[in-house]
C-alpha cells in the first residue's frame, strides 16, 4: 500500500488525473466562478481592465479578505464569528484615539491589535469553555464591541492623526500599496497555519468531527480560544487599515461587514458546517465581491439593485457547492 | 383459537447476511409474547417486518386470518399494529394531547383544532391505561416512563390491537418498570395482544405469558413462561457454534505486573465506585446489557467525562484522568463505540485520521508538519493493521467499516499506548476484518499492550478474554476469570443475577 501511495506522487501525471484531482479541491469552483464574472466584468466594461482599477479594485476588496481569514478559521472549526464588524471599528477607533492623546503610532497600533485579539479571546473564552453556541455569543459581543467604540468616542469620529499614520492605508511599498501587501502578508500567514501546522489540522478536524477530535486527545477547547482570538485579531488588523485610510477612527464603521466576510468565505468554497476549505479560496470568494461590486458601479447598477445581484450569486455559489460536496 | 396475529415461515436476506430463516411466531388476543435472543439474533428484522418497514422476502403475515401485505409502515398501522421503538417518536416540546393527535388532530365546525375534543380522547385513553399524565406540558419536562406510556397511548388511539414494546424497560427504573407491566396487564384484560423485547430475564418472567427465542436468524424455540426456566432459556440464546473466528487461544497476560490500577473512580457523587487492575499483555472484557455503564466507565478512564472522585495508577505513578490528551500522554487511547460520529474525522483523507493526534511527532525545530514524513508514517501504520485502501490520500469514508476501524486502531498505534480501550470494536463490520481486528488485538497484545474490551457480543469476549468484569445497570456485578467465562455465567450476572 505504501509503495503505490508515494510512487503515485511522483510519477509525472496525465493532464486528465490531474484535472480530475483539481476538481476535488474546495477551490475549483469557486476560481471557475472568479474568472468567469472577471472575465464578464472586462468584456462589459472598458474601464475594467486597466491598471489603476485593478489595484483599486484589491485594495477595496482587502478590508473584507482581511477579516475573512479570521471568519474562515472559525467556519472551519463548525463555528462563526459575528461581531468582526464592531471589533474592526472599535479596535479603529482606541487605535486613533491613543494617537491623538499623544501615545506613539506603534505603540497605539499594538494596543488596538490587543484590543481586537483581547475581545476575540472573550468570545473564544464563552464558545470554548462555557459552550455556548457561537452565533448567540457573537451576536451578543457584536453589540457589546459597538456600544464600547460609541461610548469610546462619544458617537464621533476621531480625527487629527499623525500623517505618519496614513502610510498604513495609503502608502505603498516596493510599488505596491500597504493595504495589499498586508492582505498578503496575512493570507501567507493563515495558509501556513492551515496547511502547514498542527494546528491547522486540527481546525479542520473539530470542524469535521469535534467529538472524535476531542476523544482522540486533542484539546479543542484551546484551539477554539485561539480560532476566535485570531478572529479579532485579523478585524483589529482590518481596522488598522481603514483608520489609516480614512485618516479617523469610525466609530460607525463597518456595519455589515461580518455578512460580507461569511460571504466572501463561503464564496470561497468552505463549508458552511466547517470542516472543508482552503483559505486562498476565501481570498478568491473576497476578490469575487470585489470584482462585483467593482464592475456593476462601473456599470452604473444602482445601488439597491447590486445587493440583489449579490445575493443571487452567493445563492447560485452556494447552491452549486452543495450539489458537489458528498 | 385462531391466533390475533400469525407470522408464517418468513425469511429475509441482507445482502451477504441471511437475517431470518423461516421464522414463525403467533400471537394471541390479551397475551404478551416475550421475543428474546442476543444482538444480532435477528428480532429488530422480525419486527422490522411486521410493522412494515422490511418486506419480507419469504412468508406471510397473518392478521385474524386474512393474509396482509405490507408496503409501508403506514399500512401496518392501518391493519392495528402499534410500535414503540426505542427511540421515542415524539416531539419534545409538544404536550401530551398535541404529540397524540399530531399529524390527525380533530378539528372542529370552523376548520379549526378541537383542543377540546382533544383533551377529552386524550383524556379516556389515559383513563383506560389507569395513568395520569399532565396533558399541557411539553413531554420534554416529563419522565421518560411518562413519555413511554403517551407513545403507548398514542399506538392505542390508532385502534392498535397488537402493540410491539422494543425493550421499553432499557431506560425505565425498576418502579416505573413496574407501572409499565400493571398497565401492560390492563391491556392484556383488554385483549391486545403484545411483544416484548427484553433482556432482563426477570421481567420476561414477571410479565410474560410465552416466549420465543431467537438465534442466529432462526427461532430455536417457543414455550411458555411457566414452564421454562430462566437456565434454559439462557443456553437456548446462547447455545452456538463458535466459529473459527478468533485466534488461538494464547495468555500474553503477565499477572505480577499490573498496567493500570483503578483503586477507586466514581463518576457522579452518587454512583457506584469501580475498582479494577489491568495487567499487561492482558484482555479484559466488559460484558454487560447495552446501557449497563461500560462506556461511561471507558469514558471516565480516558477524562472524557471528569470523574468525581479517582484513585488511578498507571504502573505505579499516581495519574490524574482530566482529559484525553492527558490520557492520551499517559498511554491510554480509547476507540470510541461509534466509528463514525466518535472515531473517524470523515471529511479526511486516511492519513489525516491516522497522523491526528501523531502530528507533533512530525515537527522539525519550526513548528511546520513534514508531509513527506507523515505519509510515510501514515501509510506503514495501514500496512500494519492491513487497511484495504487505494492510497493514504483516500476519502475514510470511501472504506468500509471494517478498514474505517482499522484506520482508528491505527492512529494509536502511532504512540506508545500501554492501554487501549476497544469499544465494541467489531460492530456492524463483516465477518473477516473481525477477525483481523480479533489478530490484532492479540499481536498487541504480544507486544506488551493491555487491552479493555467493550462488547455486547458474548462470543468475543468468550473468544478473546483473559478476564471478564460483568456490568448489570450500571455496577460490576462480578469479575470472571478462567474457567469460569462462561456465556451461561455472563448472561446471569449480565441479567441481574435472577437466574441462579
Amino acid at each position: 500500500m505504501s509503495q503505490l501511495a508515494s510512487t503515485s506522487s511522483t510519477k509525472p501525471q496525465s493532464l486528465k488525473t490531474r484535472l480530475a484531482r483539481w476538481r476535488r479541491t474546495p477551490i475549483f469552483y469557486p476560481l471557475i466562478g472568479f474568472i468567469v464574472v472577471f472575465i464578464a466584468m472586462s468584456l462589459i466594461n472598458d474601464n475594467f481592465l486597466t491598471g489603476s482599477n485593478m489595484a483599486n479594485l484589491v485594495r477595496q476588496s482587502s478590508i473584507i479578505a482581511i477579516i475573512a481569514v479570521g471568519m474562515s478559521l472559525a467556519i472551519l472549526t463548525g463555528g462563526i464569528d459575528l461581531s468582526v464588524g464592531p471589533v474592526m471599528a472599535l479596535s479603529g477607533t482606541v487605535m486613533a484615539g491613543l494617537m491623538v492623546a499623544g501615545v506613539p503610532p506603534s505603540l497605539a497600533i499594538i494596543l488596538g491589535l490587543l484590543v481586537g485579539a483581547g475581545f476575540g479571546a472573550f468570545n473564544g473564552v464563552f464558545v470554548a469553555f462555557v459552550g455556548m453556541p457561537p452565533i448567540i455569543v457573537t451576536l451578543a459581543t457584536m453589540g457589546i464591541a459597538r456600544g464600547l467604540g460609541l461610548i469610546y468616542t462619544g458617537g464621533y469620529p476621531i480625527s487629527g492623526l499623525p500623517d505618519s499614520f496614513a502610510f498604513f492605508g495609503r502608502g505603498s511599498l516596493v510599488g505596491i500599496e500597504v493595504p495589499i501587501l498586508i492582505m498578503i502578508a496575512v493570507y501567507a500567514l493563515g495558509y501556513v497555519l492551515l496547511s502547514h501546522t498542527a494546528t491547522g489540522r486540527y481546525l479542520y478536524a473539530i470542524g469535521g468531527n469535534e467529538e472524535a477530535t476531542r476523544l482522540s486527545g486533542i484539546r479543542v477547547s484551546r484551539y477554539k480560544l485561539l480560532v476566535y482570538t485570531l478572529s479579532g485579531t485579523t478585524a483589529a488588523i482590518a481596522g488598522l487599515i481603514l483608520t489609516s485610510r480614512l485618516m479617523s477612527g469610525q466609530p460607525n464603521a463597518g456595519v455589515g461587514f461580518e455578512l460580507d466576510a461569511i460571504a466572501a468565505v463561503v464564496l470561497g468554497g468552505t463549508a458552511i458546517t466547517g470542516g472543508r476549505g482552503m483559505i486562498l479560496g476565501t481570498l478568491v470568494g473576497a476578490m469575487l465581491l470585489g470584482v462585483l461590486n467593482n464592475g456593476l458601479n462601473l456599470m452604473g447598477v444602482s445601488p439597491y439593485l447590486q445587493t440583489v445581484i449579490k445575493g443571487l450569486i452567493i445563492l447560485l455559489a452556494i447552491y452549486i457547492s452543495r450539489k458537489r460536496s458528498p | 383459537m385462531t391466533p390475533l396475529l400469525s407470522l408464517r415461515h418468513i425469511s429475509k436476506s441482507f445482502p451477504g447476511v441471511k437475517a431470518l430463516q423461516n421464522v414463525s411466531l403467533d400471537i394471541h388476543a390479551g397475551e404478551v409474547h416475550a421475543l428474546l435472543g442476543e444482538n444480532g439474533a435477528g428480532k429488530s428484522t422480525l419486527m422490522k417486518i411486521l410493522c412494515g418497514i422490511y418486506r419480507q422476502d419469504e412468508g406471510e403475515i397473518i392478521i385474524d386470518g386474512k393474509s396482509c401485505d405490507f408496503h409501508g409502515y403506514q399500512d401496518a398501522l392501518d391493519a392495528g399494529i402499534g410500535i414503540i421503538f426505542q427511540e421515542f417518536s415524539l416531539i419534545p416540546y409538544l404536550d401530551a394531547v398535541d404529540n397524540i393527535f399530531l399529524g390527525r388532530e380533530k378539528r372542529n365546525r370552523l376548520g379549526l383544532r378541537d383542543r377540546r375534543g382533544m383533551v377529552a380522547e386524550a383524556q379516556r385513553l389515559f383513563e383506560r391505561l389507569k395513568v395520569t399524565i399532565p396533558l399541557d406540558r411539553p413531554i420534554v419536562e416529563l419522565s421518560v416512563a411518562d413519555q413511554q406510556f403517551i407513545e403507548i397511548a398514542k399506538a392505542l388511539s390508532l385502534d392498535a390491537r397488537i402493540l410491539v414494546l422494543d425493550e421499553p424497560t432499557a431506560t425505565l427504573t425498576p418502579s416505573e418498570a413496574d407501572h409499565l407491566f400493571t398497565i401492560m396487564r390492563e391491556l392484556r384484560q383488554q385483549e391486545v395482544g403484545m411483544v416484548f423485547i427484553s433482556h432482563h430475564m426477570e421481567e420476561i418472567f414477571t410479565i410474560c405469558d410465552r416466549v420465543t427465542v431467537m438465534r442466529d436468524g432462526e427461532k430455536v424455540d417457543d414455550c411458555d413462561t411457566a414452564s421454562t426456566t430462566p437456565d434454559d432459556l439462557i443456553e437456548k440464546m446462547v447455545g452456538r457454534r463458535v466459529e473459527n473466528l478468533f485466534p488461538k487461544r494464547r495468555c500474553d497476560a503477565d499477572y505480577d505486573d499490573v498496567v493500570l490500577n483503578i483503586e477507586a473512580l466514581r463518576l457522579a457523587p452518587d454512583g457506584p465506585e469501580y475498582s479494577l487492575k489491568l495487567h499487561r499483555g492482558e484482555i479484559l472484557g466488559f460484558a454487560g446489557l447495552v446501557g449497563s455503564g461500560r462506556t461511561e466507565l471507558a469514558m471516565g478512564l480516558i477524562g472524557a467525562t471528569r470523574p468525581v472522585h479517582a484513585k488511578v495508577s498507571m504502573e505505579g505513578k499516581s495519574i490524574k484522568l482530566r482529559h484525553p490528551a492527558t490520557a492520551l500522554k499517559q498511554g491510554i487511547g480509547l476507540l470510541p463505540e461509534s466509528r463514525k460520529t466518535q472515531g473517524l474525522i470523515l471529511p479526511f483523507s486516511c492519513r489525516d485520521n491516522i497522523s491526528l493526534n501523531n502530528l507533533t511527532q512530525f515537527q522539525g525545530a519550526l513548528p511546520l508538519i513534514k508531509r513527506r514524513q507523515e505519509s510515510r508514517t501514515a501509510a506503514n501504520l495501514m500496512d500494519s493493521v492491513r487497511v484495504k485502501a487505494p492510497s493514504p490520500e483516500t476519502p475514510v469514508g470511501n472504506l468500509s467499516g471494517g478498514n474505517q476501524q482499522k484506520v482508528v486502531i491505527a492512529r494509536w498505534l502511532g504512540h506508545q499506548c500501554k492501554v487501549l480501550i476497544f469499544d465494541e470494536p467489531t460492530r456492524g463490520i463483516d465477518v473477516g476484518a473481525k477477525s483481523e481486528i480479533y489478530a490484532l488485538m492479540k499481536e498487541l497484545t504480544a507486544q506488551g499492550v493491555s487491552i479493555i474490551m467493550i462488547s455486547s457480543e458474548l462470543p468475543e469476549i468468550l473468544g478473546l478474554c483473559d478476564r471478564v468484569e460483568v456490568f448489570y445497570q450500571g455496577e460490576i456485578a462480578a469479575e470472571l476469570e478462567g474457567e469460569n467465562i462462561s456465556s451461561q455465567s455472563i448472561m446471569h450476572h449480565a441479567t441481574g443475577g435472577l437466574s441462579a
